[in-house]
């Protein structure tokens, strides 16, 4: 076994990892690529830096390929994204053109990766149109959606359709977010990876530095929620509800942790009212960190009696995993992704509203053996369900399964 | 007992499953039964088996989602109470479980003057499995050395053999008790025990825990 495997088997055990080196043997020296848009920041690249050498070391020939493109091609696939989630966005004639182009471009200079690859897979919408350039493929190609796609603007999914329905198959995270596609639609929810520096062990000294750091007494309760300035996380209602829960926990302390704004014109404006509504409460830290403040995120989780991620409309929420990982119980909008990792009662608690929310934080802090209990749950649950192996095993899975057409079981024997 | 050269080893096999999307979707109690009379057969697999695959939690309160479904979005007790003692094992084919399921269905909707309806962000997504198996090379003869492979096993070995060979097996059994009769009586007292253990509420870790403690309580005391 080699050393990253290795170091997977630590965390999972080595009953995991041997399944997957069976699961690969029929896939040894097959030819894979992954394509996106960006070589590092956001989710995608996240997964892909970690998948890429898994992969390798299970026998695979991966590679991990980027496309680039101009001011244009980036403004368009913005649109898509904001028009795939429903915004109502104008995709001018100049701007699918210079998406169009881009893709043509890359698929000039890919060719050679991808003509006689054995699976291609083409993350989200930006290197869709690739698979449009080669008529003559070998292998399967796979358009990996990791967008909720289920109530688009119209228009933007019409014109984006066209250029995937041809694919062999996509995948969706969860079965709410798909659109119909005349072709498998293979269900696969991303993942953590346990040993990133977000999901890593840390010593108990470098957790006290960062609390300290910020102000954060860890003698006193703490809770926290980790997220994008944005109205859909609700941090004015977390607010609310740690109100709500401080009149009967006067040493109650909140955490609001998220990144920096840039390429979102309306996260100022929410962390302006974030702050105001905080109105200078000193058991309230807003903290506005750095994309890559890895390390201090996974301190705050850790220094955190549970989790909150009180969002009104969420995506996978990969945050309510992290937290997971880290044994916090989460109290959780009831919304997308959090359904399928709140397990109410067990691992955290469903929430509809601030109020709701107070309820379960007054519950959680009166009872320190189930916060604890839940917690280990959480944890177990994660490790379960939840971690980067689970998700190298299905796509193992979906990339045997294409090899041998639509057929409900296969067996290798 | 049966002669050793005519016993067949144990081949213990793996699996994994994926899953896929039909598109479908139900959002009251008559769309339910509409997508199931017509529905792939993979589905009512899914929805009954392989929930123990997927992300599954160890105290779940129906064993299938289908049941799950009309508890925790219709908010009608009395479905979810008659479709989650459907025991899927009952029947060799899946055009028997459906009928099963559409019958339950419909005497429920018969004692109903109001149609229930889920929130559309409830609905219920119909999906169907891809199940790849494959050998792992792996072969026992003697039935005490069940006690020792047992805690090596993966969680998708343990599925392959104790809950989906149900539905392989013509007996319905798991693939151990199918396994354990050509000894003869011997290790009667041990298919008992393993048809004891009820799988549907608990996880395959704790799933394969059971059956190690099962073995190695088992054949400490026989030995």
């Amino acid at each position: 076994m080699t050393t990253l495997l290795e170091r997977y088997a630590a965390v999972t055990g080595a009953d995991v990892i041997h399944h997957l080196q069976q699961l690969a043997a029929p896939l040894k020296g097959a030819r894979v690529v992954h394509i996106n848009s960006t070589r590092s920041g956001g989710g995608v690249a996240e997964i892909l830096t970690k998948l890429i050498p898994l992969k390798r070391e299970l026998g695979l020939d991966a590679r991990w390929e980027v496309i680039t493109g101009s001011g244009d091609f980036y403004q368009c696939t913005k649109g898509f994204h904001n028009g795939l989630q429903g915004n109502h966005v104008e995709l001018s004639a100049t701007l699918r053109r210079a998406y169009e182009d881009t893709n043509a471009q890359n698929a000039e200079e890919l060719h050679a990766v991808l003509v006689d690859a054995d699976f291609v897979f083409i993350h989200d919408p930006q290197p869709a149109p690739l698979l449009k350039h080669f008529p003559q493929k070998r292998g399967k190609w796979v358009w990996r959606c990791h967008i909720d796609v289920s109530h688009p603007h119209r228009p933007v999914w019409k014109y984006l359709r066209d250029f995937v329905t041809g694919y062999d198959a996509s995948i969706f995270s969860l079965a709410d977010f798909v659109q119909p596609l005349p072709h498998p639609v293979y269900l696969i929810p991303p993942s953590i990876d346990p040993l990133a520096e977000k999901n890593m062990e840390l010593d108990d000294t470098e957790i006290e530095a960062i609390c300290t750091h910020f102000h954060i007494d860890r003698t006193r309760p703490l809770m926290l929620q980790v997220s994008r300035f944005d109205r859909f996380k609700d941090p004015v209602g977390v607010i609310r509800a740690y109100r709500l829960a401080k009149s009967f926990i006067p040493s109650l302390q909140l955490v609001l942790a998220g990144g920096g704004a840039s390429d979102d014109p309306e996260g100022d404006v929410v962390l302006a009212e974030v702050q105001m509504a905080a109105q200078d409460d000193p058991d309230v830290h807003v903290l506005l960190l750095p994309a890559d403040a890895h390390r201090t995120i996974n301190a705050l989780q850790r220094a955190a009696d549970f989790v909150l991620q009180k969002s009104l409309r969420e995506g996978f929420g990969l945050t309510v995993t992290e937290a997971m990982w880290k044994a916090k119980p989460v109290i959780g909008g009831d919304t997308g992704g959090i359904r399928l990792q709140v397990v109410n009662h067990h691992t955290g608690f469903l929430v509809s509203t601030p109020e709701g929310a107070a309820l379960r934080i007054r519950y959680l802090l009166h009872h320190r053996e189930r916060l604890l209990e839940m917690g280990d749950k959480a944890r177990a649950f994660v490790r379960e369900n939840f971690l980067l192996t689970r998700h190298m095993r299905e796509y193992l899975t979906l990339m045997v399964g294409l090899q041998h057409g639509a057929q409900d079981r296969i067996d290798l024997g | 007992m049966a002669n050793d050269s005519r016993i067949e080893p144990f081949a213990f096999k793996d699996c994994a499953l994926a899953a896929i999307a039909t598109g479908l979707r139900a959002q009251n109690m008559r769309e339910l039964r509409d997508h199931l009379t017509s529905i792939h057969l993979g589905c009512i697999y899914y929805h009954f088996w392989g929930g123990l695959l997927r992300p599954h939690f160890d105290d779940p309160e129906y064993n299938n989602d289908f049941a799950s479904w009309a508890r925790h979005a219709l908010h009608d007790i009395p479905l979810a109470e008659r479709l989650g003692v459907i025991d899927p094992a009952d029947y060799p084919e899946l055009a028997g479980l459906r009928q099963e399921l559409i019958e339950t269905i419909e005497e429920r909707a018969d004692e109903t003057e109001y149609q229930m309806w889920a929130r559309p962000d409830q609905q219920f997504h119909f999906a169907r499995a891809q199940t790849v198996s494959f050998d792992t090379g792996r072969r026992l003869l003697q039935p005490a050395g069940l006690a020792i492979i047992l805690p090596q096993l993966s969680l998708g070995s343990v599925f392959y053999h104790f809950i989906d060979a149900r539905r392989r097996e013509p007996q319905g059994v798991d693939d151990f008790r199918a396994w354990l009769t050509q000894f003869g009586d011997v290790h009667e007292p041990l298919r008992t025990r393993l048809a004891e253990i009820d799988p549907y509420f608990i996880n395959l870790a704790d799933l394969r825990a059971r059956l190690t403690c099962l073995f190695r309580d088992y054949f400490g005391e026989t030995q």
